[in-house]
């Protein structure tokens, strides 16, 4: 959930006549796939909208290194736990390009992860998930990565330039993470005991639902989808992109020699797609207003680092001042 | 105790200190005090892992019972671990967590600086690629160390306290016993006198710019991890570290 | 508010290239802000310099002054190499 469910303001679309012309100038340069850049002039409802996505997809980015800082500390092995600690490097880096680009904006880093810890911002709710056994880091980075690069990779060509740039950028970083996550899987899969097969099913199980869940509800159940879809904030719809997840993982899926946990997946040879039973909308309401398994720690693992942090930060502003005076006094 | 019984002690401290302060700072993914400091502090520990698998394969190849770098680092229980007590001390607050840093981080630095120049080629070729990264840290921590040190009151008295209890497990880092000495004199590792007084000298002059007190020369050190005598705390380190490799002894990959 | 100021940072990617802007960090002073962009920007040896500028001290053009800016130079083609015509003969120049 990266560019889904973004509260943009508006229900309706207005239509060119109804826009002033201003907001008519702005809508042909987005139609004319020109970039919007931060000094331009844009409708004060585009600039909310994107503040909130891309503060929800920072969010996110952020939140997302605890399910797996849950297991650095344990990794198996050398490799492992490099491989590790190296996305999870990446996941802060591309938490920190998301809120780079949002402050371009005029918005605040600060103000809005505030809003975050007070349960007002929205991210990911992947990561309220736990992850409960080893496997589940490869089942992270190749099914949650993997729905994450499905969306970011059409975000590259969102209309906002600066969000568009640091989509480019991490999706280039992040080709890794899938592959790593695979691989994880695939090892144990091969060569693994009985009990690390089971381990890799178990993941599998519990992850693919909450993976299909990221692309947010249907179309026609997102109201904002429309307004988002004609600024180019968002390029595509979420069942579209939920499809095109779907149809490139079930071949790999099969590759692992898994299953998944939906009786009603099947190649259906007339559509071209893979069919698949329905989601579980019930849990994903659930999840979203705070009642994941690990919504409360999250946000107070979050929280809590940035409240202790308060001093330490406060230090740091505290001897730029001093050493400014000293300098200033010499 | 023979030259080469030496090396693989010696490699051994120098893996097992860089790995046990990696896992401490792993230990802080998503809890630093800033979204900039998660980043650096994961890049340090992500330095330091992959320089411990550097001495634990050299290692591995010269004690030679067909064990491997994960064997070395997973499969040994605390009183075969050589690290710096230092390393496993907790990371409570961040003023510990930096002065730890700190502490080690000047010791490192002069330490590979010095092996760069060592006798023994595969000392050096791996020292050199790891002091870039430690000059680095040392940097890095030195900053914060005077940012802390001289930044608000709370700030201050945090730090202090830091050094006040951290400053036992120094004494270690430059307390020199035989295997430091054999690897002085084969030319392999640094010359301890050196080392300590290099020490002494970079830590006093960056606490002085800090505001801070150093302890006294005199202060009663604790010491033994480079024997395998540990805190409390290196068991807890390892149960949590090897926990997959013990629980499922039979897996042979990962 | 935020508690740390805002830097933008500027990579060059190699010798001989002019240092690009690639985006911002938070930092407490210029050392800091430094170390920050070195973690976040070249974690994948993308950069051989960094140059880091409190985002307060910089002076961008506003979009609605763009014509006068920026205009007045599209018809001055003469700036341009490929204005000169030259004869096949006179070879590559």
């Amino acid at each position: 959930m990266y560019a889904q469910l973004v509260e943009t303001g508006s229900k309706r679309l207005k239509t060119k006549e109804e826009m002033s012309p201003q907001e008519r100038e702005f809508q042909e340069k987005v139609d004319a796939e020109i970039k919007i850049e931060a000094k331009n002039w844009m409708p004060e409802g585009y600039r909310k909208t994107l503040v909130r996505q891309i503060s929800q997809h920072a969010h996110s980015e952020v939140v997302g290194m605890l399910p797996e800082g849950n297991w650095v500390t344990r990794a198996p092995t050398l490799k492992r736990k490099l491989q590790l600690m190296a996305k999870i490097q990446d996941e802060a880096g591309h938490g920190l390009y998301l809120y780079s680009a949002m402050e371009t904006l005029g918005a605040d880093r600060d103000e809005e992860i505030e809003k975050l810890h007070q349960g007002k911002a929205k991210y990911s709710s992947i990561f309220n998930y736990p992850t409960l056994n080893w496997a589940d880091m490869g089942a992270v980075g190749w099914l949650v990565d993997g729905a994450a690069i499905v969306n970011q990779v059409v975000l590259q060509r969102t209309s906002y330039g600066p969000y568009s740039r640091a989509m480019v950028r991490i999706c280039k970083e992040e080709s890794f993470h899938q592959r790593q996550g695979y691989q994880i899987l695939l090892d144990l899969m091969r060569e693994g005991t009985d009990e690390q097969k089971a381990m890799v099913q178990d993941a599998i199980n519990r992850l693919w639902w909450p993976s299909l869940m990221m692309f947010g509800p249907h179309d026609d159940e997102s109201p904002n989808s429309q307004q988002s879809l004609a600024w180019k904030i968002k390029r595509k719809g979420n069942d579209e992109l939920r499809q095109m997840f779907i149809d490139q993982t079930v071949p790999q899926l099969e590759f692992l020699g898994c299953t998944a946990p939906d009786p009603d997946l099947k190649w259906n040879e007339e559509t071209g797609h893979y069919d698949f039973g329905e989601i579980n909308w019930q849990e994903f309401y659930d999840v979203l207003k705070g009642n994941g398994p690990c919504n409360r720690e999250r946000i107070n693992t979050r929280k809590k680092a940035i409240d202790e942090g308060r001093w330490v930060r406060e230090a740091a502003v505290a001897y730029a001042k001093k050493q400014k005076q000293r300098t200033q006094a010499a | 105790m023979t030259q080469a019984e030496a090396l693989q002690e010696y490699l051994l401290r120098l893996a097992d200190s860089d790995m046990i302060l990696g896992q401490r700072l792993c230990e802080l993914c998503g809890k630093a005090p800033a979204l900039e400091e998660e980043l650096a502090l994961m890049n340090v520990a992500l330095d330091l892992v992959g320089q411990a698998r550097n001495w634990y394969e050299y290692a591995a190849e010269l004690i030679d019972d067909g064990g491997d770098a994960d064997k070395l680092a997973f499969r040994r229980d605390a009183h075969n671990y050589r690290n710096l007590l230092l390393t496993e001390q907790p990371n409570e607050d961040y003023a510990v967590t930096m002065g730890r840093q700190f502490f080690f981080d000047a010791w490192h630095y002069l330490t590979l600086k010095s092996l760069v120049d060592s006798s023994d080629e595969r000392v050096a070729g791996i020292a050199a690629k790891a002091l870039k990264e430690a000059t680095y840290h040392l940097r890095r921590s030195s900053e914060w160390i005077k940012r802390l040190g001289d930044g608000t009151e709370e700030s201050h008295r945090r730090m202090q306290d830091a050094v006040d209890i951290l400053w036992r497990f120094t004494g270690e880092l430059i307390t020199p016993d035989d295997t430091d000495h054999i690897m002085a004199e084969a030319g392999i590792g640094p010359e301890p006198d050196q080392l300590a007084s290099n020490w002494r000298e970079m830590v006093n002059e960056v606490l002085t710019q800090a505001t801070l007190t150093p302890g006294a020369d005199d202060a009663w050190m604790y010491m033994g991890g480079k024997h395998g005598e540990h805190t409390e705390h290196l068991g807890f380190i390892l149960a949590e570290m090897q926990f997959l490799q013990r629980a499922y002894p039979d897996a042979t990959t990962w | 508010m935020s508690e740390w100021r805002l830097y933008e940072v500027f990579v060059r990617s190699k010798h001989g290239l002019n240092h690009k802007h690639v985006g911002s960090v938070h930092a407490s002073d210029n050392e800091m802000a430094m170390e920050n962009a070195r973690d976040l920007y070249t974690r994948r040896s993308e950069g051989v310099s960094i140059w880091v500028v409190p985002s307060d001290t910089i002076t961008a053009s506003a979009s609605d002054e763009k014509e006068v800016l920026f205009d007045p130079s599209e018809d001055k083609i003469y700036r341009h190499a490929s204005f000169y015509e030259l004869p096949d003969e006179v070879g590559h120049m």
